[in-house]
């Protein structure tokens, strides 16, 4: 299912400074997958060892929560908006 | 009720005159008291704008002097003020905008040791801090007072921003339970910023201050604006309280 990913500045320097890629997945899980196929280097400031979302970023998909949903297990259709967004301290 | 001067009159038509606000909403915004934490790219624009609103109580938190890297975007300091406390500048520059309210600046750091003391009494309080621990420390204090909490925080091109309703929406602890590991996030002394950047999200906080303390509008209640200046993309995502979070489960 290709998907609309926004990614936040911090990350850009993974994703040749792009901040809207398309990528593939049918879940949060799987797509997270796909970006570090791509971008290696991606998971890991996403996940932990374990494979959980870090607790300083969030990930919304179509603006909701995925902790609030299925967490990396949450479904994805065409064209899901898919947002990440850390937590900055910057002021 | 307190009657308006003429100069009050004029100096606030422009609010008097939206019906969103008039007289009586004026009047609250002068008997409201906000108290602005950090006077640096966030805090400049913020209390800046809540002066020019006519506040009528204005706290001024910030423990640092003016450096001249400040001035790229920190636009309550001038080059003379280099090397003075930002707490004192700000507070001489704010008066001389609007020498009618009352300001009370403090020359501090925010630590979870001081935070409840530092908050207390304020109606709203705006977080225009730059790092972590503070923000936490603010949060609890925030929370435990029950006062809304202005939250807004950028890195280089990236903005957010939400209104934390404590016993109502998440605070900033359920929205990020854990911090960055030190030194995954750089500072923006080693990042780099663009100067616009915050003054969005400032005055996006100063909006919200205002319309808690006139009581008007629908706030960033339940959920945190984002923004990026490269594409000046701005969208909502909905946030939810964390029912064990340590800080406001109840």
């Amino acid at each position: 299912m290709p998907v609309n990913v926004r990614i936040p500045t911090p990350l850009q320097s993974l994703t040749g400074n792009q901040a809207l890629i398309t990528a593939m997945g049918n879940s949060v899980g799987e797509l997270i997958s796909d970006l570090e196929q791509r971008f290696p280097g991606f998971k890991e400031r996403l996940c932990d060892e374990s494979g959980k979302l870090r607790r300083f970023v969030n990930v919304y998909v179509n603006q909701e929560d995925i902790r609030f949903l299925q967490g990396e297990n949450t479904l994805l259709k065409d064209n899901d908006e898919v947002s990440i967004i850390p937590a900055i301290a910057g002021g | 009720m307190s009657v308006f001067t003429e100069d009050q009159i004029r100096r606030y038509s422009r609010h008097i005159l939206l019906p969103q606000v008039g007289g009586r909403r004026q009047r609250k915004l002068l008997a409201g008291r906000a108290l602005v934490v950090g006077l640096g790219g966030l805090g400049s624009p913020a209390s800046y704008y809540l002066t020019a609103a006519g506040v009528g109580t204005i706290g001024l938190i910030d423990g640092d002097v003016v450096d001249l890297s400040n001035l790229q975007r920190q636009i309550l300091y001038t080059t003379d003020d280099i090397g003075k406390p930002k707490v004192e500048r700000a507070a001489a520059r704010l008066r001389a905008l609007n020498p009618d309210l009352n300001f009370l600046p403090r020359r501090e750091r925010v630590t979870p040791e001081n935070a409840a003391a530092l908050v207390e009494g304020f109606d709203v309080v705006i977080d225009a801090l730059d790092n972590f621990e503070g923000r936490y420390a603010l949060n609890e204090a925030c929370v435990k007072a029950g006062i809304p909490l202005c939250h807004a925080a950028i890195y280089r091109l990236d903005g957010q921003a939400t209104t934390i309703l404590p016993g109502k929406t998440p605070c900033y602890r359920c929205l990020y339970p854990e911090p960055p590991p030190a030194g995954l996030m750089p500072t923006c002394r080693d990042a780099g910023l663009l100067g616009v950047v915050p003054a969005v999200m400032a005055l996006i906080q100063a909006t919200e201050a205002i319309k808690v303390l006139a009581g008007f509008g629908n706030l960033l209640a339940g959920q945190v604006l984002s923004y990026n200046a490269m594409d000046m993309h701005f969208q909502k995502v909905a946030v939810r309280r964390d029912p064990n979070c340590p800080v406001c489960a109840d």
